[in-house]
């Protein structure tokens, strides 16, 4: 579709709208999860892309239907890479660091399926943004 | 969206603002939040001059390292004679160590086209160049997809949001030589020449590509210009110090725990980014220096950590804000040997146009081997200094002038060490190899003789059961005798 006006794209915004409430605080449809991965230079080279087709797989595996993983860029964690980020809708995001295939699938599992947060993985995260 | 930095946060994100939250293959993620809505509203409301006024206003100014008002910089191309304008992104990125504009071609390479074509709008340009290190092959990757995208939603092409405005745009992959990221030289390069920077005047804002008008912008300087069409220029106004605005991003490496990006407002004291948000040094180890503006910069000590950062107060230390490398160095770093290693970047980088700077970065990196290898002498640290006041005043381009600052910053804040090294032939902390002499701790020694088997040079004297001695001035501090004994009596120096 090509834009042709500031009403054209409030359009596709809207479509997508859901997006901005669910990664940034949690404020998405009932049930919906999604699981982002930092996929840049620096997070594929410590693994991120084995953590996205771990967390795709077993996704797969529990036939958890509304939970979309979305490789996203780095949040500049640099020494905490591959860094995750797990938004379930009505709950805060979380971010998690050093996120391999095990605590990947730990991740669907426990934080997904269970509400139950790894905490001993939880990465602070503490920025503000326009 | 929150429009309002909160004073909690450590860092406040506006180049950044989308990177690891949007999926930078998919426009639609980048169009749920806010994309391409700032090029709306400045092609279907806005004159290219209010534009250029109102990043003016805004008191953006160039990350890429000069600091150059951006707002002023559109109204000289928009205002310069001619109706054929060109609009480069500088995306060379060749400061070692530094990977900001990486970090948001590879998160957010929407938020870059958008602002380059409000930046074709801003100053009469139709065309655009993104010029990218090759080296970033990821990059390349998702640009090209995203100027896919773009294009076949009509916000790169004929007629964009049907205001009759035409841009559209298209990579070139850089030499791979650090002074291709000097604009002039970067246009040279884009034409197909070698890329070797010319002399300014003319500025490229009067005769750039093809001898156009040419507007030359780094990357992060393009990434804050969306949010503040959005947000307006009072908003970035308010964020910053008097002099500069806005935010900036660095990368923080070296002896620090938290190695990554930073984006923090300006302002922000190199303290606070180093203990706070980057965690401290490693190991229980402690500050002694930090480099900011990479090969161009210099070094910053413990005394001025508490300097809030803006492009004018890191001058006025001796440094520069360059494009945001920070590296971070304990106290086992040698300044004489940072120096050298800064030099000895630039001198492999130096283009070999000008004298001075081609032989005078030479020349100085042999005097700095010849400080480390124990050899210096008292003419060698007069000769170095003036060496590296004449190339900086000499040189063609920023390369030049800028190489000896690392030399320049470490001789002044560190002039001890230089001695040291010259007169007390020591480096005191401990990394100059040549410099190093090996002991035995007497009251530790118990005499077993394992170091005395390894040592290549055979210097180390002594019998079973007595304390061994090592002759310093035959030891070529190999580290042998240092791992062969188990009872930590051999000190390092
Ligand atoms: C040796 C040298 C290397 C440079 N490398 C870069 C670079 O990699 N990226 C960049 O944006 N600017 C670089 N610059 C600065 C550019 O010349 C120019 O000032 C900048 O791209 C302008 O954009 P800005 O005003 O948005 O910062 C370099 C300058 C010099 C002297
Ligand atoms: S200062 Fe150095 S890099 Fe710049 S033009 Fe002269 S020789 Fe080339
Ligand atoms: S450092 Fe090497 S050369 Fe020096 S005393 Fe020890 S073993 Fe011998
Ligand atoms: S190895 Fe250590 S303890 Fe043994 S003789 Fe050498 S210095 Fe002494």
């Amino acid at each position: 579709m090509t834009i042709r006006s500031l009403d054209d794209l409030a359009k596709i915004r809207e479509e997508n709208k859901h997006k901005v409430g669910l990664r940034e605080s949690g404020q998405g449809k009932e049930g919906a999860a999604e699981i982002l991965v930092g996929m840049t230079t620096c997070g594929i080279a410590t693994g991120a892309k084995e953590t996205l087709e771990a967390l795709t797989e077993e996704i797969k595996a529990q036939s958890l239907e509304n939970v979309r993983v979305v490789p996203v860029g780095c949040i500049g964690y640099c020494f905490s890479e591959p860094t995750v980020q797990v938004n379930v809708s009505g709950e805060k995001p979380v971010f998690y660091s050093k996120v391999d295939e095990e605590k990947a699938k730990e991740i669907v599992q426990k934080h997904i399926m269970n509400k139950e947060i790894l905490k001993d993985s939880v990465l602070e995260t503490d920025y503000g943004k326009a | 969206m929150e429009n309002v930095k909160s004073q909690e946060n450590k860092q406040y994100r506006i180049a950044l603002r989308n990177s690891g939250l949007i999926d930078p293959g998919d426009i639609s993620d980048y169009i749920a939040f806010r994309g391409y809505e700032a090029l709306g509203k400045v092609l279907t409301e806005m004159e290219p001059a209010e534009v250029a006024k109102m990043v003016k206003e805004s008191g953006l100014r160039g990350r890429g390292g000069g600091g150059f008002p951006t707002g002023l910089k559109w109204e000289f191309t928009l205002k310069a004679p001619g109706d054929e304008k060109y609009l480069i992104c500088n995306a060379d990125e060749g400061d070692p160590g530094a990977f900001m504009d990486r970090s948001i071609l590879e998160g957010d390479p929407h938020s870059l086209l958008e602002a380059m074509v409000i930046g074709g709008y801003a100053t009469g340009a139709n065309n655009g160049v993104i010029y990218i290190r090759a080296e970033y092959p990821l990059a390349i990757k998702r640009l090209q997809v995203a100027i896919d995208q773009a294009r076949e939603m009509g916000f790169l092409g004929k007629d964009i949001f049907g205001s009759g405005f035409d841009f559209d745009l298209y990579l070139k992959l850089g030499a791979g030589a650090f002074v291709c990221g000097e604009e002039t030289s970067l246009i040279q390069s884009v034409e197909g020449k070698r890329g070797e920077p010319t002399k300014k005047p003319p500025f490229p804002s009067e005769s750039g590509y093809m001898g156009k008008p040419t507007t030359v912008n780094n990357v992060e300087t393009f990434a804050a210009v969306p949010p503040i069409i959005l947000n307006g220029p009072e908003w970035f106004q308010g964020i910053g110090t008097e002099t500069s605005k806005g935010t900036k991003v660095f990368a923080l490496a070296g002896d620090i725990n938290n190695v990554g990006l930073v984006e923090v407002t300006m302002g922000t004291t190199l303290r606070e980014i180093i203990f706070d948000i980057g965690g401290g040094i490693p190991g229980g180890a402690k500050f002694k220096a930090v480099q900011t503006g990479g090969p161009s910069g210099g070094v910053i000590t413990e005394l001025d950590l508490d300097t809030p950062i803006d492009y004018e107060s890191l001058k006025n230390i001796g440094s520069m804000m360059g494009s945001g490398g920070m590296i971070v160095m304990d106290d086992s770093t040698c300044m004489v040997n940072i120096a050298k290693f800064f030099l000895e970047f630039t001198q492999d980088e130096s283009c070999g146009k000008c004298t001075s700077c081609r032989v005078g970065t030479m020349r100085m990196y042999e005097i700095l081997e010849k400080i480390t290898n124990g050899e210096g002498t008292e003419q060698d640290l007069i000769n170095l200094n003036d060496l590296a006041r004449s190339v900086k005043d000499t040189a063609l381009c920023g390369l030049g002038q800028t190489a000896p600052n690392p030399v320049l910053s470490t001789m002044n804040y560190y002039k001890h060490e230089y001695e040291d090294h010259v007169y007390n032939k020591k480096c005191t902390a401990g990394s100059c190899k040549a410099l190093l002499s090996y002991s035995i701790d007497p009251e530790k020694c118990i005499g077993c003789t394992a170091c005395l088997k390894v040592c290549p040079t055979n210097c180390i004297d002594g019998k079973a059961k007595e304390v061994h001695v090592i002759r310093e001035d035959e030891c070529i501090a190999c580290n042998a005798c240092f791992e062969a004994c188990k009872f930590d009596a051999v000190i390092k120096p």
